[in-house]
């Protein structure tokens, strides 16, 4: 027996409304106030302020429920069973590998509990482009700190491990500033599995918070149930329709389930969500609809050090720069944030490139690898405009073209990260890139840098932020969802996730989440029910 | 420089015709199904050729445990496919599929001779030449090869104390 207690077990025993569809025997018709799609950060704040609010919530999950005693800490395991597509969702031309969860509570069970609020330069662009006059840091304060205070997001005190520490350090040595980054944890153990879903229950995701205070107060919860299609009646949806997926959520059952609400909320994340719509032909007079979907690409950089680094040890981010996010303008050459991975035996062996003689010398020096990560702050340019949604046979894909504009960025990045791991005393620095050589100084690594070709499937590139693609403003021409997560054209549909944000973010995007959502998901339940929504207490 | 690059054209061209017919041929024999993937003797065979030339000096030298380490890789790759898409779980039949025909093995990957006598040194030359190759067809490939076979190795246990990596904390697995 572990000694962690498991608060999703105890729920289950305790009576909570879940069903797993794999097992459904015969198809099914439910009725609800709202259905929710998606149980991540987006679909989490909103099913619990709904439920507080006396409103009859149904969520609809097309991951598993999954919790700590379930969660080895081992990537064979916990990628099939926590991730779209095995954590290898890629773009259609597959040049970029897309992290996102898909198990109840979404990206937030696996992701590395980074939380910044929305960068005030980012609501201020928002504001002048979009028209997005209510989303000014003043305003969303209140917003953020309720969902501070509901989730333990606050400054971390242990030390960082040495993965981060070396960010701190070389970057101090160039007079770059760094900053600490605060996590949604309560009691964490500093163990560094965060990717493969916490075994202590200590990281403060939707699935240990805000989805059990939903089920206590009354939501039901669907799991292994893909949302296929809305029915549109005019500028209404009547009904929701889903397909029951087996357990290992690779195949439909062929059971089917059709959910009636009168109000339909959307949180299955971005790609998921635009494609849902697509699928249901919903309006999209302006061809908006799955464009403007926001990566912030990501590429990395890997230096060898003379001490061990454990990268896989500790908690996995705690370090940041986000020095060269303001060098420039916001509109001007693409900016970045840096910050560190955690490190583990398949992700990293499998981002690292070359083959026999060569990857093996790399993967010898596992424990004195140190890795650094830069994140591109794409959709505040012409030249970085985002992807675009289709679907290939009702499944999503996503067509994210690189241009010139992010290439250059590409490459100042991987210059910024070497020259801050040399800076930090390591022997070798080895951009993931197929050209890339494992460099011996900061002088070569700058001449080899500079001299590589950029193109797609050479660089190594990647994505655990998707954004965008439902994109906000009240002017129907320049998004398809008002600034309420509305859905123009639908009386009774919200989008409530990061497909609502017109732009990337320029950061880990969780908190920007909860705080927006928490707000949408309030104005909503006081729609519905003529009455002040619920406050969310704390942890 | 314009005729080194007019050439450079040429064959890209006719690499692309040889690699739709090796696919249309394929195709003609394996009609397409929504069905898992299969690790049957031909795919076998393709990655018994691929896996020591991706993996290296990893690999123990004494036959037996060579033969054995080799069954556990290939074994390894196939539950990692199995965890995908079954639209992934396809393609990569379909990689191997492709590999597996002689037409595409001479001509693609320029490896003469049956897979299971191929030389590994060809068969090095053939991932290199795939992994900066002008065609993106054949780059996604090398990668497909490059991730499933280095990832399923690594992921597993076994192969943990041979790159130090101390594995996750053993009390909180009791």
């Amino acid at each position: 027996m572990s000694v962690i207690p498991d608060p999703i077990q105890a729920g289950l025993a305790a009576g909570w409304r879940v069903t797993d569809c794999a097992q459904l025997q015969a198809d099914q018709t439910l009725e609800a106030d709202v259905v929710i799609v998606g149980s991540g950060a987006g679909g989490g704040v909103t099913a619990e302020i709904l439920a507080l609010s006396g409103l009859k919530v149904l969520i609809v999950e097309e991951g598993a429920l999954k919790s700590s005693r379930d969660f080895k800490m081992r990537e064979a395991e916990a990628y099939p069973a926590l991730y779209q597509e095995s954590a290898a969702r890629k773009t259609r031309d597959k040049g970029i590998t897309i992290l996102q969860g898909r198990t109840v509570g979404g990206s937030t069970t696996i992701n590395w509990t980074s939380s910044f609020r929305t960068p005030d330069i980012t609501l201020r662009y928002w504001n002048k482009h979009f028209g997005l006059k209510d989303y000014t840091p003043e305003t969303l304060a209140p917003w953020f700190a309720m969902m501070e205070e509901r989730l333990h997001i606050s400054d971390w005190p242990t030390p960082p491990n040495e993965n981060n520490d070396l960010l701190r350090r070389g970057a101090a040595s160039l007079n770059i500033p760094t900053g600490l980054i605060r996590r949604n944890v309560n009691g964490c153990w500093n163990l560094g599995y965060c990717g493969m879903g916490c075994p202590t229950n200590a990281k403060q995701s939707m699935l240990v918070t805000t989805i059990p205070s939903a089920l206590q107060h009354g939501a039901s919860l669907l799991t292994r149930a893909r949302a296929d299609k809305l029915v549109i009646k005019n500028d209404h949806v009547t009904q929701l329709e889903c397909v029951a997926l087996g357990a290992d959520g690779l195949a439909p059952t062929g059971r089917r389930l059709t959910l009636r609400a009168r109000h339909f909320v959307l949180a299955g994340g971005a790609i998921n969500t635009p494609a849902l719509l697509m699928r249901s032909t919903a309006p999209d007079p302006h061809g908006q609809l799955g464009k403007r979907t926001f990566l912030h690409p990501t590429v990395i950089s890997a230096g060898v050090f003379a001490q061990r680094v454990d990268g896989y040890a500790g908690a996995p981010q705690s370090v940041y720069s986000d020095h060269f996010l303001h060098t420039d303008r916001i509109d001007g050459p693409i900016g970045y944030k840096l910050e560190a991975p955690p490190l583990h035996p398949l992700l990293f062996s499998t981002t690292m490139p070359g083959f026999g003689a060569q990857h093996a010398s790399v993967m010898q020096q596992f424990p004195h690898v140190h890795a650094l990560l830069a994140l591109l702050r794409d959709g505040f340019h012409a030249d970085a405009p985002g992807g675009s949604v289709a679907l290939v046979q009702g499944a999503p894909v996503l067509d994210y073209p690189l241009t010139p504009f992010i290439w250059d960025g590409v490459r100042r990045a991987l210059l910024s990260m070497a020259e801050i791991q040399f800076a930090a005393g390591a022997r070798t620095v080895t951009p993931a890139h197929e050209r890339a050589a494992a460099y011996t100084s900061w002088a070569q690594a700058q001449a080899g840098i500079n001299a590589l070709p950029y193109k797609l499937l050479q660089t190594r590139l990647v994505s655990a932020h998707v954004m965008g693609g439902c994109g906000m403003s009240d002017d129907e021409r320049l998004g398809v969802t008002s600034s309420s997560g509305r859905y123009h054209g639908l009386t009774n549909v919200s989008v409530h996730d990061g497909s609502l944000f017109p732009t990337a973010i320029g950061a880990n995007p969780q908190l920007s989440i909860y705080g927006i959502v928490a707000r949408l998901a309030s104005g909503l339940a006081q729609q519905l029910t003529g009455q002040p929504a619920a406050r969310p207490g704390g942890a | 420089m314009q005729v080194s690059r007019r050439s450079f054209l040429k064959i890209g061209v006719a690499g692309a015709c040889t690699l739709a017919a090796g696919g249309a041929v394929y195709r003609l024999a394996y009609p397409p199904q929504a069905s898992r993937f299969a690790l049957d003797g031909k795919a076998l065979k393709v990655l018994h050729a691929v896996i020591p030339a991706v993996l290296g000096p990893v690999l123990p030298l004494t036959p037996d445990a060579r033969a054995a380490a080799l069954q556990a890789a290939s074994q390894r790759v196939r539950d990692a496919v199995l965890g995908l898409p079954l639209a992934t779980q396809k393609e990569v039949q379909d990689l191997f599929g492709l590999l597996a025909l002689g037409p595409a093995r001479r001509l693609l990957a320029g490896v003469r001779g049956d897979w299971e006598q191929a030389d590994p040194v060809q068969v090095a030359a053939f991932l290199q030449s795939w992994r900066t190759h002008s065609l993106q067809t054949l780059q996604i490939a090398y990668h497909a090869l490059h991730d499933l076979v280095i990832g399923a190795w690594y992921a597993d246990p076994s192969t943990w104390e041979s790159i130090g990596y101390p594995g996750p904390p053993k009390e909180l697995l009791a």
